[in-house]
């Protein structure tokens, strides 16, 4: 997944014979880490499918009469497992029953317009994680940028363009704000991150809800429902192909963010001192470094990125009015997707994706064969837990450890954002 | 925020030589202080409510209580102003206090929590009556989970293993707890069951901290993520359609004779389910184990400084693993409070961060068992105001009150804990 699962090897050059470097090659490529990865994603999906069988009533049935009819069973699993994971892949990517390739496509663009959120949030869960903070108050940060956002969409009439754009700082403000509470309360007080951010996922729920309901504030006009009125269309996110496509401009803003999270950590002097302060707190100080200063200015900035999920979500997914639910267990995925991409800006992107995939297969798969869109949670899960531990995945497939001279510490630095969470 | 003063350096050489001691002056309770006693000027006193001479009333016994303690009403009005000024009082001593370079005796701030709460109490109970027994016994009921949780996680951090999975070890618990328990017919094996799903949850956590040397805080997200979804899809697909694997049978309260008589106390510690007084059990066992035993002294070695323990012959690895997977049976029985204690079904998701929430209590408990314990209580006292208070029809918002936990939480994590310190070595994999 990334250089830091791999320590490249150092060999020599035309120093080995032509077979011993094509062993050498071949252990790079089975040992590497692009190798755990796909194994990894087929180890979850197996697990997935055994969980499905399992399940399954038809197969179930066929069991009881197993020794009798072994093949009834056989038949049963492969069509339970095949018919849901084909319909996870036609709900997510390709749909082969269409009749043109423009309606064929549109499972893909739905994968990117369940990405996008995901992406955003990672984004902003990862950059906590670079300076060495655990930011588990995406939900709280989502919900303020959300409600911020909305109100200017739909309470505030400005030209079309402008309106988009003020919405969307409006957004971002209240993101960085909610996050920048945390930072200045670690900062100032010592108060840790952790129970900062989940009473203040709670807080801001409350906030949100009691918002909703109040007329003059998030309610829409007329209405008992705890629920805003409609964006207005000055201020919606335009589709990028078309009415017949979800897929919003909400995306390129999350292309955007990623190449500005980039562009930070490895780029710029404050993201020096973000993965700095990360990877040593305590040396950071020494090398004069504001650790303080540090902890707010990520905080706000991470909370601006998560923030972007919720724009994304009122301004484009759901641009009919929102509640409470509007962040969709984001903020959460988020952290998940974070540590798939090990925190790095476009290991983020290209998670975000994968989970956004599954999460569109996943509705298509429970619409089609009724198998709970749950088992692409669990898929999720195993995921990032293999990929996590290539050791283990190693030992089940009987793969060679790659530089297998290596000291055993490289293990430990098998995601970036071990020492970095725990420096604290 | 602060500052720091050194007595005067001994001047003559012929002096005996005097330690010079650092005091660091914190101006942080004073602050909290200050703004709490604005805060009751605000609410007591210009918004004070029962000017025209509502009683707030507080019933202190139950019905059927055996000893019948009289209901004592106050005024309204007049008490809030008296509580406002005694806390503007107790903020001013505090500002002397720390002024002169001395301490703020414990119970000076928790004199002045209870006054704020009585005020609040009194102000919020204006014209009506608040039910304190049933306050406090709800309080208990709603901590359990939390402080298995919280106990569960202290363990498992003390032996130097960041448990975040907590959540995970509960709802594991409360799912097979229910499935055990509705396939026997039998509750007790229903808890068995759930202390055995806390322990295979620890032990995933434990096997890929240890042996895999994974980021822990990334086994935790991903072990809470993992129980979560495959809770949900069983539940889905087993558990929903026959209805017989979900009706487990739900603890009664048993009374313990004479003790559950005594006045206030009985009631809220002595009239509650099997699961409760296990708890208490399990309190007093995690903190004389931690803390009285050889194998505590060893749990603690471990978590602070491997390298010392291992030198003197202490398996370091199998020391966190014995602690981590205790850890997940006291958080898995914690959850058979949700399904046998509580609800008496499983249902998606249903421990709702609590498991966060003991997370928290862990940290702000400053990874001891008792405090940890404490931070439950007041998590759990929190909610259940806002039940009460809900009831008895609340002058503020709703959702201001359902709030206010985690606002009092944050300014208390911000104020009175402040840097809380974990065991050294937690979070960190020892490789010899």
């Amino acid at each position: 997944m990334s250089d830091a699962a791999a320590p490249a090897p150092a060999y020599g050059p035309g120093k080995k014979d032509g077979s011993e470097r094509w062993t050498q090659t071949l252990r790079d490529i089975t040992g590497g880490s692009a190798m755990i990865s796909v194994l990894a994603v087929a180890l979850a999906l197996v697990v997935g499918a055994v969980l499905i069988a399992f399940t399954n009533e038809r197969v179930q049935e066929t069991s009881g009469y197993f020794f009798s009819r072994p093949l009834d069973m056989v038949q049963a699993v492969s069509d339970a497992v095949a018919g849901a994971y084909s319909a996870l892949f036609q709900g997510s990517i390709y749909n082969f029953r269409a009749n043109n390739f423009l309606t064929a496509i549109r499972p893909l663009t739905e994968t990117l317009t369940f990405a996008t959120p995901l992406i955003a949030a990672g984004l902003g869960v990862g950059l906590a994680f670079r300076v060495g903070m655990f930011n588990i108050g995406g939900r709280g940060q989502m919900l303020i940028a959300a409600g911020a956002a909305g109100y200017v969409a739909f309470a505030i009439e400005l030209p079309a363009g402008i309106h988009l754009i003020v919405a969307i700082l409006a957004g971002l403000l209240g993101g960085a704000m909610w996050g920048g509470i945390v930072g200045l309360l670690k900062a100032r007080t010592g108060a840790h991150e952790v129970i900062v951010t989940i009473m203040l996922n709670f807080v801001a729920l409350y906030l949100i809800q009691f918002l909703l309901r109040t007329p003059g504030a998030l309610q829409a006009p007329g209405s008992n429902n705890p629920k805003t009125p409609a964006m207005l269309p000055t201020a919606v996110f335009p589709d990028l192909f078309g009415p017949r496509y979800n897929l919003h401009a909400g995306f390129l803003t999350v292309i955007a963010a990623t190449i500005f999270v980039w562009w930070l950590l490895s780029r710029s002097n404050l993201g020096f001192q973000f993965r700095a302060v990360g990877q040593n707190p305590n040396a950071a100080r020494v090398a004069g470094i504001n650790v303080k200063n540090v902890y707010m200015y990520a905080m706000a900035i991470s909370g601006a990125l998560v923030g972007l999920a919720g724009i994304n979500q009122v301004l484009g997914t759901v641009t009919t009015g929102f509640g409470a639910g509007i962040d969709a267990g984001i903020g959460f995925d988020a952290i998940t997707v974070a540590l798939l991409g090990r925190s790095k800006p476009w290991g983020i992107f290209a998670a975000g994706i994968l989970f956004g995939a599954f999460k569109a297969g996943g509705f298509a798969m429970q619409a089609a064969e009724g198998v709970p869109i749950d088992i692409v949670v669990v898929v999720q899960a195993l995921i990032v837990l293999f990929i996590a531990a290539p050791p283990l995945v190693r030992a089940m497939f009987h793969l060679p450890t790659p530089g297998a001279t290596k000291k055993p510490k490289i293990r430990a630095d098998t995601g970036r954002t071990t020492n970095e969470v725990v420096a604290k | 925020m602060s500052t720091i003063t050194q007595s005067p350096a001994p001047t003559p050489a012929s002096a005996p030589i005097v330690k010079a001691t650092a005091q660091i002056r914190s101006w942080k309770i004073p602050i909290t202080f200050g703004g709490f006693a604005v805060l009751s000027l605000f609410l007591f006193v210009l918004l004070g409510r029962g000017q025209r001479g509502e009683l707030s009333t507080f019933r202190l016994s139950q019905a059927r209580d055996v000893i019948q303690l009289p209901e004592v009403a106050l005024p309204t009005f007049a008490t809030g102003v008296f509580v406002a000024i005694v806390l503007v009082f107790l903020a001013a001593v505090s500002v002397w206090l720390v002024y002169g370079h001395r301490k703020i005796p414990i119970v000076l701030t928790i004199l002045f929590a209870l006054l704020f709460l009585v005020g609040f109490l009194a102000w919020a109970a204006s014209g009506s009556t608040i039910p304190v027994p049933g306050l406090l016994i709800g309080t208990v009921t709603l901590s359990a989970p939390l402080i298995f949780g919280a106990l569960g996680g202290v363990l498992s951090e003390r032996a130097g293993v960041v448990n975040v999975a907590i959540e995970a070890q509960l709802l594991a618990g409360a799912f097979s707890s229910a499935v055990v328990a509705s396939a026997t017919g039998n509750p007790y094996l229903g808890l068995l069951a759930a202390m055995v799903a806390g322990a295979l949850v620890s032990m995933v956590l434990a096997a890929f901290a240890l042996k895999y040397l994974v980021d822990q805080v990334i086994v935790g997200v991903v072990l809470n993520v993992l129980v979560i979804g495959l809770t949900s899809f069983l539940y889905s697909q087993v558990l929903a359609p026959s209805a017989n694997l979900n009706s487990p049978d739900v603890f009664p309260r048993l009374n313990i004779p004479l003790l559950s008589e005594i006045p206030i106390i009985g009631p809220v510690l002595f009239r509650q389910t099997i699961i409760v007084y296990v708890m208490y059990v399990a309190v007093v066992m995690v903190y004389f184990g931690l803390f009285r035993t050889k194998w505590g002294l060893r749990v603690r070695a471990v978590g602070e400084h491997p390298q010392a323990a291992d030198t003197v012959g202490i398996n370091v690895n199998r020391t966190r693993f014995v602690a981590v997977t205790l850890g997940g049976v006291i958080s898995g029985f914690g959850g058979a409070y949700f399904t046998l204690g509580a609800v008496g079904a499983f249902n998606k998701e249903m421990t709702n961060g609590m498991g966060f929430i003991a997370l928290a209590a862990v940290i702000f408990g400053q990874w001891h068992p008792i405090k940890a314990t404490l931070a439950a209580l007041l998590f759990g006292f929190a909610t259940n105001l806002q039940n009460v208070l809900g009831i008895i029809g609340s002058p503020v918002p709703s959702e201001f009150m359902l709030m206010l936990p985690y606002v009092v939480t944050i300014f208390a994590v911000a104020g009175f804990v402040g840097r809380s310190r974990a065991p050294a070595a937690d979070g960190k994999p020892y490789i010899k």
